[in-house]
Protein backbone atom coordinates (compact mmCIF):
# COMPACT_ATOMS: atom_id res chain seq x y z
CA UNK A 1 0.00 0.00 0.00
CA UNK A 2 2.63 2.56 1.12
CA UNK A 3 4.76 2.45 -1.99
CA UNK A 4 1.96 3.29 -4.39
CA UNK A 5 0.86 6.86 -5.19
CA UNK A 6 -2.28 6.71 -3.14
CA UNK A 7 -0.61 5.00 -0.61
CA UNK A 8 2.28 7.70 -0.05
CA UNK A 9 -0.49 10.50 0.09
CA UNK A 10 -2.08 9.04 2.45
CA UNK A 11 0.95 8.40 4.60
CA UNK A 12 1.52 12.20 4.12
CA UNK A 13 -2.21 13.23 5.31
CA UNK A 14 -1.88 10.61 8.44
CA UNK A 15 1.79 12.30 9.15
CA UNK A 16 0.39 16.17 9.41
CA UNK A 17 -3.18 14.73 10.89
CA UNK A 18 -1.90 11.41 13.21
CA UNK A 19 -5.47 11.85 15.20
CA UNK A 20 -7.53 11.37 11.90
CA UNK A 21 -8.95 8.16 9.82
CA UNK A 22 -9.18 8.87 6.20
CA UNK A 23 -10.02 6.86 3.56
CA UNK A 24 -9.05 7.33 -0.12
CA UNK A 25 -12.47 7.95 -0.94
CA UNK A 26 -13.19 10.69 2.09
CA UNK A 27 -13.74 14.49 0.58
CA UNK A 28 -10.91 15.76 2.79
CA UNK A 29 -12.39 19.23 2.35
CA UNK A 30 -15.91 18.26 3.93
CA UNK A 31 -13.82 16.78 6.47
CA UNK A 32 -12.35 19.78 7.40
CA UNK A 33 -8.68 19.75 6.91
CA UNK A 34 -7.92 22.11 4.34
CA UNK A 35 -6.23 25.24 5.33
CA UNK A 36 -4.34 27.16 3.03
CA UNK A 37 -1.21 26.50 5.06
CA UNK A 38 -2.08 22.54 4.70
CA UNK A 39 -3.26 22.78 1.15
CA UNK A 40 0.56 24.65 0.44
CA UNK A 41 1.91 21.61 2.31
CA UNK A 42 0.11 19.18 -0.23
CA UNK A 43 1.16 20.75 -3.37
CA UNK A 44 4.68 20.54 -2.26
CA UNK A 45 4.45 17.66 -1.32
CA UNK A 46 3.02 15.89 -4.14
CA UNK A 47 5.86 18.16 -6.67
CA UNK A 48 8.52 16.79 -4.22
CA UNK A 49 7.50 13.07 -3.80
CA UNK A 50 6.40 12.19 -7.37
CA UNK A 51 8.91 14.92 -9.39
CA UNK A 52 5.86 16.76 -10.93
CA UNK A 53 5.13 20.70 -11.45
CA UNK A 54 1.46 21.51 -10.39
CA UNK A 55 0.35 23.88 -13.40
CA UNK A 56 -2.06 26.88 -12.32
CA UNK A 57 -4.68 25.20 -14.32
CA UNK A 58 -4.10 21.70 -12.40
CA UNK A 59 -5.12 23.44 -8.84
CA UNK A 60 -8.34 23.26 -8.50
CA UNK A 61 -10.48 21.82 -5.67
CA UNK A 62 -11.85 18.83 -7.51
CA UNK A 63 -8.01 17.70 -8.24
CA UNK A 64 -7.28 17.61 -4.61
CA UNK A 65 -11.06 16.47 -2.65
CA UNK A 66 -9.67 12.65 -2.28
CA UNK A 67 -6.50 10.90 -2.11
CA UNK A 68 -7.79 8.66 -5.14
CA UNK A 69 -8.26 12.22 -7.30
CA UNK A 70 -4.90 13.57 -5.73
CA UNK A 71 -3.32 9.91 -6.97
CA UNK A 72 -5.21 10.30 -11.07
CA UNK A 73 -3.37 13.91 -11.01
CA UNK A 74 0.09 12.54 -10.35
CA UNK A 75 -0.76 9.92 -12.94
CA UNK A 76 -1.51 12.35 -15.79
CA UNK A 77 1.42 14.57 -14.88
CA UNK A 78 3.92 12.15 -14.12
CA UNK A 79 6.35 11.81 -16.82
CA UNK A 80 6.32 8.41 -18.89
CA UNK A 81 8.96 6.18 -17.48
CA UNK A 82 11.29 5.41 -20.15
CA UNK A 83 10.62 1.79 -22.26
CA UNK A 84 13.02 -0.48 -21.67
CA UNK B 1 -2.15 56.44 -24.50
CA UNK B 2 1.37 57.46 -25.19
CA UNK B 3 4.42 56.56 -22.80
CA UNK B 4 4.49 60.62 -21.50
CA UNK B 5 0.70 61.04 -20.95
CA UNK B 6 1.39 57.81 -18.83
CA UNK B 7 4.11 59.53 -17.17
CA UNK B 8 2.42 62.67 -17.06
CA UNK B 9 -1.22 61.02 -15.65
CA UNK B 10 1.48 59.12 -12.83
CA UNK B 11 3.63 62.25 -12.06
CA UNK B 12 5.94 60.09 -10.96
CA UNK B 13 9.45 59.60 -12.53
CA UNK B 14 9.75 57.88 -15.41
CA UNK B 15 13.54 57.20 -16.46
CA UNK B 16 14.90 55.19 -19.18
CA UNK B 17 13.82 51.55 -17.30
CA UNK B 18 10.38 52.68 -16.76
CA UNK B 19 9.94 53.87 -20.73
CA UNK B 20 11.30 50.14 -21.89
CA UNK B 21 9.23 48.39 -19.25
CA UNK B 22 6.63 50.29 -20.73
CA UNK B 23 7.23 49.20 -24.20
CA UNK B 24 7.85 46.01 -22.54
CA UNK B 25 4.31 45.67 -21.28
CA UNK B 26 3.00 46.27 -24.70
CA UNK B 27 5.38 43.68 -26.08
CA UNK B 28 6.63 41.31 -23.74
CA UNK B 29 9.30 40.04 -26.61
CA UNK B 30 10.91 43.35 -26.25
CA UNK B 31 12.85 42.26 -23.12
CA UNK B 32 16.29 43.04 -23.33
CA UNK B 33 17.94 39.63 -24.34
CA UNK B 34 21.32 41.35 -22.75
CA UNK B 35 20.15 40.69 -18.99
CA UNK B 36 19.75 37.17 -19.66
CA UNK B 37 22.98 36.54 -18.98
CA UNK B 38 24.52 36.91 -15.46
CA UNK B 39 28.45 39.08 -15.21
CA UNK B 40 29.20 38.48 -12.01
CA UNK B 41 29.49 35.87 -9.88
CA UNK B 42 26.43 34.28 -7.90
CA UNK B 43 26.24 37.05 -4.51
CA UNK B 44 27.07 34.76 -1.25
CA UNK B 45 27.37 35.74 2.47
CA UNK B 46 30.95 36.61 2.35
CA UNK B 47 29.91 39.42 -0.77
CA UNK B 48 26.95 40.19 0.58
CA UNK B 49 29.00 40.80 4.33
CA UNK B 50 31.25 43.11 2.85
CA UNK B 51 28.61 45.24 0.75
CA UNK B 52 27.21 45.95 3.84
CA UNK B 53 29.78 46.97 6.08
CA UNK B 54 31.18 49.42 3.19
CA UNK B 55 27.51 50.90 1.78
CA UNK B 56 24.93 50.10 4.31
CA UNK B 57 26.58 50.29 8.16
CA UNK B 58 27.75 54.06 7.95
CA UNK B 59 24.71 55.40 6.91
CA UNK B 60 22.19 53.56 8.08
CA UNK B 61 21.90 55.79 10.88
CA UNK B 62 21.45 58.99 8.66
CA UNK B 63 18.72 56.79 6.31
CA UNK B 64 16.91 56.48 9.38
CA UNK B 65 16.27 59.76 10.20
CA UNK B 66 16.04 61.10 6.83
CA UNK B 67 13.20 58.27 7.05
CA UNK B 68 14.74 57.60 3.47
CA UNK B 69 17.33 55.16 1.42
CA UNK B 70 18.81 56.76 -1.21
CA UNK B 71 18.72 55.96 -5.07
CA UNK B 72 22.32 55.60 -5.31
CA UNK B 73 22.00 52.83 -2.76
CA UNK B 74 19.49 51.22 -4.68
CA UNK B 75 21.30 50.82 -7.71
CA UNK B 76 24.28 49.66 -6.31
CA UNK B 77 22.45 46.90 -4.64
CA UNK B 78 21.23 46.13 -8.40
CA UNK B 79 25.14 46.37 -9.61
CA UNK B 80 25.98 44.03 -6.70
CA UNK B 81 23.36 41.64 -7.68
CA UNK B 82 21.60 41.03 -4.43
CA UNK B 83 17.81 42.22 -5.56
CA UNK B 84 16.72 38.89 -6.56
CA UNK B 85 19.42 36.63 -7.12
CA UNK B 86 17.80 33.44 -6.34
CA UNK B 87 16.17 34.09 -9.83
CA UNK B 88 17.15 32.00 -12.69
CA UNK B 89 19.59 32.48 -14.66
CA UNK B 90 17.19 32.69 -17.65
CA UNK B 91 15.51 35.89 -16.19
CA UNK B 92 19.02 37.23 -15.13
CA UNK B 93 19.23 36.05 -11.71
CA UNK B 94 21.55 33.65 -10.12
CA UNK B 95 19.55 30.74 -9.08
CA UNK B 96 21.34 31.00 -5.37
CA UNK B 97 19.58 28.49 -3.00
CA UNK B 98 17.21 29.85 -0.42
CA UNK B 99 19.67 28.77 2.48
CA UNK B 100 22.30 31.51 0.45
CA UNK B 101 19.18 34.02 0.40
CA UNK B 102 18.67 33.64 4.12
CA UNK B 103 22.61 34.74 4.49
CA UNK B 104 22.71 37.39 2.12
CA UNK B 105 19.31 38.42 4.09
CA UNK B 106 20.85 38.34 7.29
CA UNK B 107 23.79 40.29 6.68
CA UNK B 108 21.65 43.53 4.61
CA UNK B 109 19.51 42.94 7.82
CA UNK B 110 22.39 43.37 10.36
CA UNK B 111 23.53 46.69 8.70
CA UNK B 112 19.85 48.01 8.08
CA UNK B 113 16.31 46.62 8.65
CA UNK B 114 15.09 49.14 6.59
CA UNK B 115 17.36 48.03 3.54
CA UNK B 116 16.45 44.52 4.20
CA UNK B 117 12.54 45.55 3.94
CA UNK B 118 13.21 46.66 0.66
CA UNK B 119 14.79 43.05 0.12
CA UNK B 120 12.10 41.09 1.70
CA UNK B 121 8.69 42.91 -0.37
CA UNK B 122 10.66 42.43 -3.68
CA UNK B 123 11.88 38.84 -3.11
CA UNK B 124 8.00 38.61 -2.11
CA UNK B 125 7.08 39.76 -5.59
CA UNK B 126 10.07 38.12 -7.53
CA UNK B 127 9.49 34.55 -5.92
CA UNK B 128 6.08 34.37 -6.58
CA UNK B 129 6.26 35.64 -10.02
CA UNK B 130 8.70 32.55 -10.11
CA UNK B 131 6.34 30.10 -8.33
CA UNK B 132 3.18 30.91 -10.05
CA UNK B 133 3.94 33.20 -13.28
CA UNK B 134 3.19 32.45 -16.50
CA UNK B 135 5.99 32.60 -19.05
CA UNK B 136 4.38 35.85 -20.95
CA UNK B 137 4.63 37.21 -16.94
CA UNK B 138 8.07 36.16 -16.24
CA UNK B 139 9.40 37.33 -20.15
CA UNK B 140 7.19 40.71 -18.97
CA UNK B 141 8.80 41.08 -15.44
CA UNK B 142 11.66 38.66 -14.54
CA UNK B 143 14.45 40.28 -16.21
CA UNK B 144 13.66 43.91 -14.71
CA UNK B 145 12.81 42.26 -11.35
CA UNK B 146 16.49 40.06 -10.98
CA UNK B 147 18.08 43.45 -12.40
CA UNK B 148 16.45 45.48 -9.56
CA UNK B 149 15.09 48.06 -12.50
CA UNK B 150 11.69 47.37 -11.35
CA UNK B 151 11.28 47.17 -7.99
CA UNK B 152 8.41 45.04 -5.88
CA UNK B 153 6.11 45.62 -3.22
CA UNK B 154 3.30 43.46 -1.47
CA UNK B 155 0.57 44.94 -1.02
CA UNK B 156 -1.77 43.07 1.38
CA UNK B 157 -2.58 45.13 4.43
CA UNK B 158 -5.50 47.40 4.56
CA UNK B 159 -6.67 50.51 7.08
CA UNK B 160 -9.30 47.62 8.26
CA UNK B 161 -7.85 44.19 7.58
CA UNK B 162 -4.23 43.12 9.18
CA UNK B 163 -4.08 39.83 10.80
CA UNK B 164 -7.56 39.18 9.51
CA UNK B 165 -6.74 38.52 5.76
CA UNK B 166 -10.47 37.28 5.61
CA UNK B 167 -11.60 40.93 6.32
CA UNK B 168 -9.84 42.26 2.90
CA UNK B 169 -12.22 44.94 1.05
CA UNK B 170 -10.15 45.65 -1.91
CA UNK B 171 -11.71 43.93 -5.08
CA UNK B 172 -10.87 42.67 -8.20
CA UNK B 173 -14.08 42.08 -10.24
CA UNK B 174 -13.60 40.36 -13.78
CA UNK B 175 -14.52 42.11 -17.07
CA UNK B 176 -14.30 41.12 -20.73
CA UNK B 177 -10.67 42.44 -20.78
CA UNK B 178 -9.33 41.35 -17.77
CA UNK B 179 -9.73 43.38 -14.13
CA UNK B 180 -11.09 46.13 -12.10
CA UNK B 181 -9.23 47.05 -9.13
CA UNK B 182 -10.75 48.97 -6.50
CA UNK B 183 -9.69 49.40 -2.54
CA UNK B 184 -7.08 51.02 -0.42
CA UNK B 185 -3.48 49.21 0.86
CA UNK B 186 -1.82 50.51 3.66
CA UNK B 187 1.58 49.95 5.31
CA UNK B 188 3.23 49.10 2.36
CA UNK B 189 7.06 49.13 2.85
CA UNK B 190 8.71 50.65 -0.32
CA UNK B 191 5.35 51.79 -1.58
CA UNK B 192 6.76 54.94 -2.10
CA UNK B 193 9.16 53.69 -4.30
CA UNK B 194 8.22 50.46 -6.11
CA UNK B 195 6.89 50.00 -9.58
CA UNK B 196 5.00 46.89 -9.41
CA UNK B 197 2.50 46.23 -6.59
CA UNK B 198 1.76 42.51 -5.84
CA UNK B 199 -1.81 43.11 -4.77
CA UNK B 200 -4.14 40.86 -3.05
CA UNK B 201 -7.74 41.63 -3.53
CA UNK B 202 -11.17 39.86 -2.68
CA UNK B 203 -12.10 37.55 -6.10
CA UNK B 204 -14.97 36.31 -8.08
CA UNK B 205 -14.28 33.00 -5.87
CA UNK B 206 -12.10 34.14 -2.69
CA UNK B 207 -8.47 36.07 -2.68
CA UNK B 208 -7.27 36.84 -6.32
CA UNK B 209 -3.19 38.01 -6.62
CA UNK B 210 -3.02 40.45 -9.42
CA UNK B 211 0.51 42.10 -10.78
CA UNK B 212 -0.39 45.72 -10.65
CA UNK B 213 2.08 48.76 -12.73
CA UNK B 214 2.54 51.57 -10.48
CA UNK B 215 1.95 53.55 -13.62
CA UNK B 216 -1.39 52.10 -13.89
CA UNK B 217 -4.16 55.27 -14.25
CA UNK B 218 -6.09 55.31 -11.21
CA UNK B 219 -3.21 54.02 -8.36
CA UNK B 220 -2.20 56.60 -5.82
CA UNK B 221 0.62 56.80 -3.41
CA UNK B 222 0.50 58.85 -0.41
CA UNK B 223 3.73 58.32 2.07
CA UNK B 224 3.21 57.32 5.78
CA UNK B 225 6.22 58.65 7.73
CA UNK B 226 7.52 58.84 11.13
CA UNK B 227 7.30 54.96 11.95
CA UNK B 228 8.33 53.33 15.00
CA UNK B 229 11.10 51.54 13.22
CA UNK B 230 12.12 50.35 9.65
CA UNK B 231 11.62 54.66 9.31
CA UNK B 232 13.45 54.42 6.28
CA UNK B 233 11.60 51.66 4.39
CA UNK B 234 9.64 54.21 2.15
CA UNK B 235 5.89 53.22 3.30
CA UNK B 236 2.83 54.22 1.60
CA UNK B 237 -0.90 54.01 1.46
CA UNK B 238 -1.65 52.78 -1.67
CA UNK B 239 -4.88 53.32 -3.42
CA UNK B 240 -6.64 51.46 -6.19
CA UNK B 241 -9.55 53.15 -8.09
CA UNK B 242 -11.19 51.83 -10.73
CA UNK B 243 -7.73 50.57 -11.80
CA UNK B 244 -8.39 48.37 -15.00
CA UNK B 245 -5.35 45.55 -15.71
CA UNK B 246 -5.66 43.15 -18.48
CA UNK B 247 -6.23 39.66 -17.99
CA UNK B 248 -2.68 38.56 -17.67
CA UNK B 249 -2.00 40.27 -14.12
CA UNK B 250 -3.88 37.66 -12.88
CA UNK B 251 -0.73 35.60 -10.37
CA UNK B 252 -1.49 32.09 -10.21
CA UNK B 253 -4.08 30.31 -9.67
CA UNK B 254 -8.12 31.37 -9.37
CA UNK B 255 -10.79 29.56 -6.86
CA UNK B 256 -9.82 28.19 -3.70
CA UNK B 257 -6.19 27.43 -4.92
CA UNK B 258 -5.54 31.34 -5.13
CA UNK B 259 -5.11 31.30 -1.01
CA UNK B 260 -1.92 29.14 -2.03
CA UNK B 261 0.01 32.38 -3.53
CA UNK B 262 -0.82 34.42 -0.48
CA UNK B 263 0.71 31.32 2.05
CA UNK B 264 3.84 30.91 -0.37
CA UNK B 265 4.60 34.78 -0.69
CA UNK B 266 4.03 34.95 2.82
CA UNK B 267 6.55 32.09 3.79
CA UNK B 268 9.38 33.72 2.12
CA UNK B 269 8.66 37.06 3.70
CA UNK B 270 8.48 35.63 6.97
CA UNK B 271 11.94 33.80 6.18
CA UNK B 272 13.40 37.05 5.26
CA UNK B 273 12.31 38.43 8.18
CA UNK B 274 13.22 35.80 10.73
CA UNK B 275 16.94 36.31 9.29
CA UNK B 276 16.50 39.67 9.05
CA UNK B 277 16.04 39.24 13.14
CA UNK B 278 19.09 37.17 13.00
CA UNK B 279 20.96 39.94 11.79
CA UNK B 280 19.37 42.64 14.31
CA UNK B 281 20.54 40.44 17.26
CA UNK B 282 24.44 40.30 15.40
CA UNK B 283 24.21 43.83 15.16
CA UNK B 284 23.45 44.20 18.67
CA UNK B 285 26.32 41.98 19.62
CA UNK B 286 28.74 43.37 18.07
CA UNK B 287 27.63 46.34 19.38
CA UNK B 288 27.24 45.84 22.65
CA UNK B 289 30.79 43.43 23.10
CA UNK B 290 32.08 46.82 21.19
CA UNK B 291 30.93 48.91 24.06
CA UNK B 292 31.20 46.79 27.35
CA UNK B 293 34.96 46.51 26.50
CA UNK B 294 35.59 50.49 26.37
CA UNK B 295 33.08 51.71 28.88
CA UNK B 296 34.51 51.94 32.15
CA UNK B 297 32.52 52.04 35.26
CA UNK B 298 33.80 51.71 39.04
CA UNK B 299 37.36 51.33 37.29
CA UNK B 300 36.46 48.08 35.51
CA UNK B 301 35.27 47.77 32.24
CA UNK B 302 31.71 46.83 31.79
CA UNK B 303 32.12 43.08 30.63
CA UNK B 304 33.91 42.83 34.15
CA UNK B 305 30.38 42.58 35.62
CA UNK B 306 28.55 39.29 35.76
CA UNK B 307 24.91 40.73 34.69
CA UNK B 308 26.30 42.67 31.78
CA UNK B 309 28.00 38.74 30.90
CA UNK B 310 25.20 37.01 31.43
CA UNK B 311 23.25 39.77 28.99
CA UNK B 312 26.14 39.52 26.53
CA UNK B 313 25.78 35.49 26.47
CA UNK B 314 22.17 34.70 26.37
CA UNK B 315 22.57 37.15 22.72
CA UNK B 316 25.77 34.55 21.78
CA UNK B 317 22.99 31.71 22.03
CA UNK B 318 19.88 33.31 20.83
CA UNK B 319 21.88 34.30 18.03
CA UNK B 320 23.08 31.06 16.95
CA UNK B 321 19.89 29.13 18.25
CA UNK B 322 18.39 31.84 15.92
CA UNK B 323 20.82 31.25 12.65
CA UNK B 324 20.64 27.58 13.09
CA UNK B 325 16.30 27.79 13.09
CA UNK B 326 16.67 29.90 9.89
CA UNK B 327 18.98 27.56 8.46
CA UNK B 328 17.09 24.66 8.61
CA UNK B 329 14.06 26.21 7.35
CA UNK B 330 16.02 27.64 4.16
CA UNK B 331 17.43 23.93 3.60
CA UNK B 332 13.85 22.52 3.80
CA UNK B 333 12.95 25.34 1.18
CA UNK B 334 15.89 24.09 -1.19
CA UNK B 335 14.43 20.59 -0.54
CA UNK B 336 11.06 21.51 -1.60
CA UNK B 337 10.23 19.68 2.03
CA UNK B 338 6.63 20.93 3.12
CA UNK B 339 8.37 21.22 6.47
CA UNK B 340 9.64 23.97 5.84
CA UNK B 341 6.38 26.01 5.84
CA UNK B 342 6.12 25.65 9.75
CA UNK B 343 9.64 25.75 10.60
CA UNK B 344 9.83 29.05 9.24
CA UNK B 345 7.07 30.05 11.63
CA UNK B 346 9.03 28.69 14.32
CA UNK B 347 12.39 30.45 13.23
CA UNK B 348 10.51 33.48 12.86
CA UNK B 349 8.60 33.51 16.16
CA UNK B 350 12.25 32.81 17.74
CA UNK B 351 14.10 34.87 16.12
CA UNK B 352 11.91 37.96 16.16
CA UNK B 353 11.20 37.72 19.95
CA UNK B 354 14.59 36.90 20.79
CA UNK B 355 15.65 40.08 18.18
CA UNK B 356 13.26 42.71 20.52
CA UNK B 357 14.42 41.02 23.95
CA UNK B 358 18.61 41.62 23.11
CA UNK B 359 17.70 44.83 21.05
CA UNK B 360 16.25 46.07 24.52
CA UNK B 361 18.88 44.91 26.63
CA UNK B 362 21.29 46.17 24.23
CA UNK B 363 20.01 49.61 25.03
CA UNK B 364 20.12 48.94 28.17
CA UNK B 365 24.05 48.11 28.39
CA UNK B 366 24.86 51.28 26.71
CA UNK B 367 23.14 53.63 29.03
CA UNK B 368 21.89 57.19 28.22
CA UNK B 369 24.15 56.70 24.98
CA UNK B 370 21.49 53.66 24.04
CA UNK B 371 18.85 56.05 23.70
CA UNK B 372 20.76 58.58 21.33
CA UNK B 373 21.38 59.04 18.26
CA UNK B 374 24.91 58.20 18.52
CA UNK B 375 24.91 54.73 19.24
CA UNK B 376 23.15 52.14 16.15
CA UNK B 377 21.22 50.34 19.41
CA UNK B 378 18.48 52.91 19.64
CA UNK B 379 17.55 51.81 15.74
CA UNK B 380 17.92 48.23 16.61
CA UNK B 381 15.65 48.26 19.33
CA UNK B 382 12.97 50.33 17.31
CA UNK B 383 13.54 48.31 14.31
CA UNK B 384 13.33 44.85 16.00
CA UNK B 385 9.77 45.90 17.72
CA UNK B 386 8.46 46.24 13.86
CA UNK B 387 9.36 42.06 13.66
CA UNK B 388 7.27 41.40 16.23
CA UNK B 389 4.35 42.82 14.33
CA UNK B 390 5.07 41.63 10.43
CA UNK B 391 4.78 38.71 8.61
CA UNK B 392 3.09 37.00 11.09
CA UNK B 393 2.74 38.95 14.27
CA UNK B 394 3.71 37.20 17.77
CA UNK B 395 0.22 36.39 18.65
CA UNK B 396 -0.66 34.73 15.35
CA UNK B 397 2.64 32.58 15.64
CA UNK B 398 1.69 31.22 18.69
CA UNK B 399 -1.80 30.43 17.54
CA UNK B 400 -0.24 28.69 14.84
CA UNK B 401 2.43 26.65 16.51
CA UNK B 402 -0.01 25.83 19.13
CA UNK B 403 -2.13 24.60 16.40
CA UNK B 404 0.48 22.61 15.13
CA UNK B 405 1.46 21.53 18.35
CA UNK B 406 -2.12 19.89 19.22
CA UNK B 407 -2.58 18.55 15.34
CA UNK B 408 0.29 16.65 16.07
CA UNK B 409 0.47 15.67 19.88
CA UNK B 410 -2.65 16.10 21.05
CA UNK B 411 -5.10 13.11 22.38
C1 LIG C 1 6.88 48.75 9.41
C2 LIG C 1 5.75 47.94 8.83
C3 LIG C 1 5.84 47.52 7.51
C4 LIG C 1 4.75 46.83 6.93
N1 LIG C 1 4.83 46.45 5.61
C5 LIG C 1 3.76 45.86 5.03
C6 LIG C 1 3.78 45.53 3.63
O1 LIG C 1 4.77 45.74 2.93
N2 LIG C 1 2.67 44.98 3.08
C7 LIG C 1 1.55 44.71 3.82
O2 LIG C 1 0.60 44.20 3.26
N3 LIG C 1 1.51 44.99 5.15
C8 LIG C 1 2.58 45.56 5.77
N4 LIG C 1 2.55 45.87 7.12
C9 LIG C 1 1.35 45.59 7.88
C10 LIG C 1 1.50 44.34 8.75
O3 LIG C 1 1.50 43.20 7.97
C11 LIG C 1 0.36 44.37 9.78
O4 LIG C 1 0.63 45.44 10.64
C12 LIG C 1 0.25 43.07 10.54
O5 LIG C 1 -0.26 42.07 9.73
C13 LIG C 1 -0.66 43.22 11.77
O6 LIG C 1 -1.90 43.72 11.38
P1 LIG C 1 -2.53 45.00 12.11
O7 LIG C 1 -1.45 46.01 12.26
O8 LIG C 1 -3.73 45.41 11.35
O9 LIG C 1 -2.92 44.49 13.52
P2 LIG C 1 -4.32 43.84 13.94
O10 LIG C 1 -4.69 42.78 12.99
O11 LIG C 1 -5.30 44.93 14.17
O12 LIG C 1 -3.94 43.20 15.32
C14 LIG C 1 -3.69 43.99 16.50
C15 LIG C 1 -3.06 43.12 17.55
O13 LIG C 1 -3.93 42.06 17.88
C16 LIG C 1 -3.27 40.82 17.74
N5 LIG C 1 -4.20 39.80 17.30
C17 LIG C 1 -4.83 39.73 16.10
N6 LIG C 1 -5.57 38.61 16.02
C18 LIG C 1 -5.41 37.96 17.20
C19 LIG C 1 -5.91 36.75 17.74
N7 LIG C 1 -6.73 35.96 17.04
N8 LIG C 1 -5.53 36.41 19.00
C20 LIG C 1 -4.69 37.20 19.71
N9 LIG C 1 -4.18 38.34 19.25
C21 LIG C 1 -4.52 38.73 18.01
C22 LIG C 1 -2.18 41.08 16.73
O14 LIG C 1 -1.13 40.15 16.85
C23 LIG C 1 -1.76 42.48 17.10
O15 LIG C 1 -0.85 42.41 18.16
C24 LIG C 1 3.62 46.54 7.71
C25 LIG C 1 3.58 46.93 9.05
C26 LIG C 1 4.62 47.63 9.60
C27 LIG C 1 4.53 48.06 11.04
Amino acid sequence: MLDTTAGKISAFIAHRFPKATITDADDIFSLGFINSLFAMELVMFLEKEFGITLPNNELVIDNFRTVTRMAELVGRLRPEPAAV
Amino acid sequence: MTIDQLATATGERVNAVLRRTVLDHVAPERVAPDRTVPTRPAPDRAAAREFVDEYVVPHADRWDTLGKIPQELLTRIGEAGLWAPFLPAEVGGHGVSMAVLGEIHEEVGRGCSSVRSLLTVHTMVSWALRRWGTETQLRRWGAALAAGDLLGAFCLSEPGAGTDTDSLTTTAQRTDEGWLLNGTKKWITNGQRADLFLVFARGPHGTVALLVPRWSPGVTVLPIEGMLGTRASMLAEVAFRDVALDADALLGPTGLASGMVLTGTLDLGRYSVAVGSVGIIQACLDACSDYASRRQVRGSALRELPLIQAKLSDMVTDVRAARLLCAEAGRLKDLGDPATIMATWVAKYFASCAAAKHASEAVQIHGANGCSPEYPVARFYRDAKVMEIIEGSTEIQRITIAAEADRTWGV
